[in-house]
């Protein structure tokens, strides 16, 4: 079975409580925005995912895969793009991708049509022979999403990956990001700003470590703007 | 080629692009065993007697004495700063990209591993030809039969790298490595001193030396530039990685990373 089950889910730091019984299912080609403020639980939700950490109670199967008892083949079905840039500043986008490629077992032929698709779908093979340093936010973003889509993942996640652009990129990215799940990839978008999820994605609330709402995001808001909804129900 | 041995073969040419941008990392790596070698024993060698020990024939100098001693420093401080690489990766985030591979996380600290190994092996003949110039020279074939010491003696301190990367939370922590590690390490060793030298002032500081990995890591080196096999360096070397390395592997488990303490 394709897409994302997570159920049940619960993490502790100590005596803090990170993530308390959450669960949720997408579908295949499913895009759902994973909204919460800082603080709410997201980062360790996709600690969690990428099996950073490993859940102490509850169960997380990435397209048919239990992350616990076959965590390989559920990474090899899984693309990620990190809150923070992961790429090496001081190498091209074109070896960061060959690096990236490596770390799934992708070489030679296979590996450069692979490059050469995701750098055309992210419409920056202009821009493949420079060192990542070079580039803006927008770039360098588009850089890590085209990454994480090298390797054909079932299901992508995106750790709030419009964090620290400027309007035009951050429109740009969450654009392109909701036409990804058009190909039948599993698309979870987790952010902390309203406007980026429009009226008829899926949406989570993740609110002091628990499910807060989990429907369409037009119904969750009742005729209200996301906005003020998310405010009214996070403060 | 299998996946295993592409990710090697990228970690590996990653480590070496990033070393060849980091010139003054090299140079630096170069200038610190050569300042020991030029001034430092220039100035000892007057005050420092050295007696016929094996694997040496004749009387030797002071520099020949120190060279495979600064071969491990080499190791030693680069197995170090591969450590501190990690420690800013894992701050960076960078790391996270190796950890989230579906290959086994073992293998991919491995080829961490390696990688660093293999940078710290052209560091040491980067400076046994520097040493060359200056006219301390081994037997000709010791520059070939040393390679294999190197790698056993780059992946144990590669190892202890790793092991401390696993440990250590921020990198403002490093400071300590240099004081409780490298520093005693280095010191308390056959690096600069033969251990008889040592016997000689005390029998404590003797048996801490020789139990030293460090000490056996160079031994090896010392044993394999004059084409001599040194059995019981290797044995100590190798269990001293071997232990390392596993621990390491343990403190990189996701059930108990050091990115779960983070938060």
């Amino acid at each position: 079975m394709n897409g994302l089950r997570v159920s049940n889910l619960s993490y502790q730091f100590g005596e803090k409580t990170a993530l308390d019984n959450v669960g949720f299912s997408l579908d295949q080609g499913d895009f759902c925005a994973l909204l919460g403020p800082n603080g709410a639980g997201k980062s360790t939700l996709f600690n969690l995912l990428t099996r950073l950490f490993v859940a102490g109670q509850g169960q997380i199967s990435i397209a048919g895969h239990d992350l616990q008892k076959d965590p390989r083949a559920a990474l090899a079905t899984l693309g990620i793009v990190f809150q923070q840039t992961t790429l090496d500043l001081d190498l091209t986008i074109l070896q960061n991708l060959r690096y990236f490629a490596a770390l799934h077992g992708i070489s030679g032929r296979d590996r450069n049509r692979r490059i050469g698709r995701v750098l055309d779908r992210m419409q920056i093979a202009d821009r493949a022979g420079e060192k990542a340093r070079t580039l803006n936010g927008g770039h360098k973003r588009r850089t890590e999403i085209a990454r994480a889509l090298l390797h054909d993942p079932k299901v992508l996640l995106l750790d709030e990956p419009t964090v620290g652009l400027d309007a035009a990129a951050r429109q740009a990215i969450t654009n392109h990001v909701h036409s990804l799940s058009s190909d039948g990839t599993t698309v979870l978008w987790a952010t902390h700003l309203a406007d980026e999820v429009w009226p008829d994605d899926r949406l989570i609330i993740l609110h002091n470590s628990r499910v807060l709402a989990d429907g369409r995001a037009k119904d969750i808001c009742g005729g209200d703007t996301l906005e003020n909804h998310f405010l009214r129900v996070t403060t | 080629m299998t996946p295993y041995l592409t990710v090697l073969v990228a970690i590996i040419t990653r480590e070496a692009l990033r070393f060849v941008h980091q010139r003054e990392r090299f140079i630096a790596a170069l200038v610190r065993p050569l300042v020991w070698l030029l001034v430092f024993a220039a100035g000892f060698r007057a005050a420092l007697g050295l007696s016929i020990i094996a694997p040496y024939k004749t009387y030797i100098t002071y520099e020949t004495y120190i060279v495979p001693g600064l071969c491990g420093m080499i190791m030693l401080f680069n197995g170090m700063q591969s450590s501190l690489s990690l420690v800013y990766d894992r701050e960076m985030g960078s790391m996270k990209l190796l950890l989230t591979s579906p290959l086994p996380r073992w293998w991919l600290l491995i080829c961490k591993l390696l990688g660093a190994t293999a940078i710290s092996i052209l560091q040491v003949y980067a400076f046994l030809i520097i040493a060359a110039l200056f006219g301390i020279k081994m037997p000709v074939a010791g520059y070939v039969t040393v390679f294999p010491a190197l790698i056993v003696a780059g992946v144990m301190l590669g190892a202890l790298g790793l092991l401390l990367s696993s440990f250590i939370k921020q990198l403002e922590n490093f400071a300590g490595v240099m004081n409780f590690v490298i520093f005693p390490m280095f010191f308390m060793s056959s690096a600069l001193y033969p251990l008889w030298k040592m016997a000689e002032s005390s029998e404590l500081l003797y048996t801490i030396c020789a139990i030293n990995p460090f000490t056996h890591a160079i031994e090896l080196i010392r044993f394999a530039l004059y084409l001599e096999f040194n059995g019981m360096a290797l044995v100590w070397t190798v269990l001293a990685g071997v232990v390392f390395t596993v621990a390491a592997l343990w403190g990189y488990n996701p059930a108990r990373s050091g990115i779960r303490r983070k938060g």
